[in-house]
C-alpha cells in the first residue's frame, strides 16, 4: 500500500504553500487541519499490516488534528475577532519563495541521510524536513498569536511525518503521550491568547515587547 | 514504588484543586512534598527499582536529579504558605495544583528509561509550569508566559525531532538537535531568551523551582544523550560541542550581567551561566564530570537562597530595579544578608558548595591539559563576579530608599526559615559532602562514562 504515500505527501507539501501564502486565518486553519487528517490516513498506509493499535493511533490523531484543534483555534479566532494576518515580518510572496527554497534543500539533504532500504524511494524525509521548515517560517514571520500557534502545529506535523519511519519502534503509550501533550499545549496557548486579547485588546505579538534589556 | 513517587504529588495536586479554602490549600504543598521527600529517601537508598519491564527505572543519574528536585521542591513548598498568605487577594487554586503536577512530571522525567517517554514528561513539565509564571496576572507576566510557552514548545519539538533522528541512528544530527532542544529548556545561550523574562516576572519560589528543578531535569536529558554518544564511541564530537555551548553561555551571561539593573533578571542570567558551567564540566570530562554533577546539586540549592531572598526584597520594596532598591540589609536584615551571602556562594566564594564544584571543574580542565578552556572559564567567572557584585551591592548597601517604606513587609519565620535551610545545605556542601551523597555522585559518574 506504500504507493499511496508519495501522492499524499505531495498534497501535504502543497498545503505547506497554502499556509505560507494565505492571509485569511480561516484558510490556514483549514489547510493545517487537512494536513493533520492526511497524515493520520497515511499512518495506515505506511504499514504492511493494519492492527487495532494502529487504527487507534490513526483515529486519535485524525480526531485531534483534524477536528478538535482546528475547532479550538476557530473558536479562539472568533473570540478575539481576528480574521486575517495583515502585515507579516516577511511578505507572503517572499515567504512562499523561502518555503520553495527550503523544500528544495530538504530534498537534497534527505538524500544524504542513511535511510533504511524500504524508505529510500519515498518522499517521507524530505517532506518531513520541508514541513518543519514551513512551520518555522510561519512561527517566525507572523505577528498574530494564533498564526504562531498554527506554525507550531505545522512544525509538529513535520515531526510526525518523520515519526512514521519509526512507527514500529515507538510504543503506543509514547505516541499517545505526544498527542496528549500536543492537545494540552494548544489548549494552554489558547487560554493565554484569550488573556492576551483581554489584557491588550489585540493579539498582535508585537505589543508583547515590554520585557527587554534596558539600554 | 516508582508509581507511588509520581502518584503522591499528582493526587495531592488533584486534592489541591478540589479544596475550596484559599487559606488552607497552600498547606497541601509542604504536606505533599514531604511525603514525596520521604518516598525519595527510601527510593535512593532502598533496593533498586524498576517497573513496566524496564521503562521506568531509577538509575544513578536519575537518583541524583530526583534527590535534588525533591529537596528543592520541599524547601520551596515550606516557603509557599507564608508567601501565598501575603497574596490572599488572589486564588491560588491553579498555582498549587500546577506546582504539584510539575513535581509529579519532573519525577517522571528522572525515572523514564525511554527517550520518547522522557520527552513526553519534559513537555508536560513545561505545560505545568506555564500557569505558574502567569500567577501575577499582569501584562508583563502574560508576555513572559507567552514567550516561555512558545520558545519552550518549539525547543522541545526540536528535541523530539532529535529523538527520532537518534532512533534512526543518525547520531551527529541527533545530538545537535537534542542539545538545541533540551538546551532551550535548560536555558543555554543562545536559546536562553525566555529565561530573563520568565524569571523576572515569576514569583520567586517559581524561579527557584525552575532554576533548580526543571532546568536540572533538562540537564539530565542532555546527560542521557551524552551517555549514548559516549557508549557509541562518539564522545569526542559531543564534548567539543558541549564545551563550546558551555563557554558561549557563560560569555553571554557575563555580557548581560554587567550593569544589569533588574536584580531578578540578573538571577536569570546567573542561571544561564551555571547551566553553561554544567555542560562545560561534562564536556571537559575526567575529574570535571564529578565537578559538574556536584555543581548540579550545589547550583540547585544556591538558587533557592538567591531566588527566595530576592523574592522577599521584591515584596518589601515592590520594585526589582536597583534604582529603587537600596539598603536592603537595613530594611530586611535577614533576607538582605542572605541575598549577599547567596551571591558570594553562587559566584564561587568559599565556603559555599559552588566553590568546591567550580574548583573541581577547573582542576579537571587543567589536569586534562585544556589550558585555553581553563583560562576562559576563569576569565568569565571573574567577569560574572564583578558584574553581579555591582548589582547585588547596590541592592544591599546604603540607606533604604524612599521606596523601602511602600509596604510593611518584614522578615518573618515563614519567609525566612526556608532560605536559612537552603543556605545551611549550601554551606554544608562546601565543607563536607556526606558519604551517602558522595556514593551517589561516584555511582552517577561511573554510570555516565560506562562502556557497555
Amino acid at each position: 500500500m506504500t504507493h499511496w504515500i508519495d501522492p499524499i505527501l505531495v498534497v501535504v507539501l502543497l498545503l505547506n504553500f497554502v499556509t505560507l501564502g494565505a492571509s485569511h486565518l480561516r484558510t490556514v486553519i483549514r489547510a493545517v487541519a487537512t494536513q493533520g487528517v492526511l497524515l493520520g490516513v497515511m499512518m495506515l498506509f505506511a504499514h504492511s499490516s493494519i492492527t487495532l493499535r494502529l487504527c487507534g493511533l490513526a483515529g486519535a490523531s485524525i480526531i485531534l488534528k483534524g477536528i478538535v484543534l482546528p475547532r479550538m483555534l476557530s473558536y479562539a479566532m472568533r473570540e478575539v475577532s481576528i480574521r486575517r494576518e495583515i502585515e507579516p515580518h516577511i511578505g507572503f510572496i517572499a515567504s512562499l519563495l523561502l518555503g520553495a527554497i527550503g523544500t528544495g534543500l530538504a530534498v537534497v539533504f534527505g538524500r544524504t541521510l542513511p535511510l533504511a532500504q524500504e524508505h529510500l524511494a519515498l518522499l517521507l524525509v524530505p517532506a518531513s524536513l520541508a514541513t518543519a521548515w514551513t512551520g518555522f517560517l510561519v512561527l517566525a514571520t507572523r505577528l498574530k498569536a494564533i498564526s504562531q500557534v498554527l506554525g507550531y502545529l505545522i512544525l509538529e506535523n513535520g515531526i510526525f511525518i518523520f515519526g512514521l519511519l519509526l512507527l514500529e519502534a515507538m510504543p503506543f503509550l509514547v505516541e499517545m503521550g505526544v498527542l496528549l501533550d500536543l492537545f494540552v499545549g494548544i489548549f494552554v496557548m489558547g487560554i493565554i491568547i484569550h488573556h492576551i486579547s483581554r489584557e491588550f485588546s489585540s493579539v498582535n505579538t508585537q505589543i508583547l515587547s515590554a520585557l527587554k534589556e534596558e539600554p | 514504588m516508582i508509581f507511588a513517587l509520581m502518584l503522591v504529588p499528582l493526587l495531592t495536586s488533584g486534592v489541591a484543586y478540589a479544596v475550596p479554602s484559599n487559606r488552607w490549600r497552600p498547606w497541601l504543598l509542604p504536606a505533599g512534598s514531604l511525603a514525596h521527600l520521604v518516598l525519595v529517601g527510601y527510593a535512593l537508598w532502598g533496593p533498586p527499582l524498576s517497573e513496566l519491564s524496564g521503562w521506568l527505572m531509577l538509575d544513578p543519574l536519575g537518583k541524583l536529579v530526583l534527590g535534588l528536585i525533591s529537596v528543592v521542591f520541599f524547601l520551596c513548598s515550606t516557603y509557599a504558605p507564608g508567601y501565598l498568605a501575603l497574596r490572599s487577594e488572589r486564588s491560588n487554586r491553579f498555582f498549587c495544583a500546577c506546582l504539584l503536577a510539575a513535581l509529579s512530571m519532573m519525577t517522571l522525567v528522572t525515572v523514564s528509561h525511554h527517550l520518547g517517554l522522557m520527552w513526553v514528561a519534559m513537555e508536560a513539565t513545561t505545560l505545568a509550569c506555564a500557569p505558574l509564571l502567569y500567577f501575577n496576572h499582569n501584562p508583563r507576566s502574560l508576555e513572559a508566559t507567552w514567550k516561555y510557552l512558545l520558545v519552550g514548545s518549539v525547543g522541545i519539538a526540536l528535541a523530539l525531532f532529535g529523538s527520532f533522528f537518534l532512533a534512526y541512528s543518525s547520531l551527529h544530527a541527533a545530538f545537535v538537535l537534542l542539545l538545541v532542544g533540551y538546551g532551550t529548556k535548560m536555558g543555554l545561550a543562545p536559546m536562553h531568551t525566555w529565561k530573563p523574562d520568565a524569571y523576572g516576572e515569576a514569583p520567586g519560589m517559581v524561579g527557584a523551582l525552575l532554576a533548580g528543578g526543571v532546568t536540572s531535569c533538562a540537564f539530565l536529558a542532555v546527560l542521557r544523550f551524552y551517555q549514548i554518544c559516549h557508549a557509541a564511541g562518539e564522545a569526542e564530537f559531543a564534548r567539543e560541542f558541549l564545551i563550546f555551548m558551555g563557554l558561549f553561555s557563560m560569555a553571554v551571561a557575563a555580557v548581560f550581567m554587567v550593569r544589569q539593573r533588574d536584580f531578578k533578571r540578573m538571577l536569570a542570567y546567573s542561571s544561564v551561566e551555571h547551566m553553561g558551567i554544567l555542560v562545560l564540566g561534562i564536556g571537559i570530562g575526567g575529574l570535571a564530570t564529578f565537578g559538574a554533577l556536584l555543581h548540579l546539586i550545589a547550583n540547585g540549592l544556591t538558587k533557592g537562597v538567591k531566588f527566595l531572598s530576592a523574592a522577599n526584597i521584591h515584596r518589601a520594596y515592590d520594585s526589582k530595579s536597583t534604582e529603587d532598591v537600596t539598603g536592603a540589609i537595613r530594611r530586611l536584615p535577614l533576607s538582605g544578608s542572605l541575598f549577599l551571602a547567596g551571591f558570594l556562594a553562587i559566584t564561587g566564594s568559599p565556603p559555599g558548595g559552588p566553590f568546591l564544584s567550580e574548583f573541581t571543574i577547573l582542576n579537571g580542565a587543567v589536569s586534562n591539559g585544556e589550558f585555553v578552556v581553563a583560562g576562559l572559564y576563569l576569565l568569565l567567572l571573574a567577569t560574572v563576579f564583578i558584574g553581579m557584585g555591582a548589582t547585588v551591592l547596590k541592592v544591599v548597601q546604603g540607606l533604604p530608599s524612599e521606596q523601602a517604606s511602600v509596604t510593611d513587609f518584614h522578615d518573618g519565620f515563614v519567609t525566612g526559615a526556608p532560605i536559612l535551610m537552603f543556605a545551611g545545605l549550601v554551606v554544608m556542601l562546601g565543607v563536607y559532602i556526606p558519604p551517602p551523597l558522595e556514593t551517589l555522585l561516584r555511582d552517577a559518574v561511573q554510570f555516565l562514562e560506562a562502556h557497555p
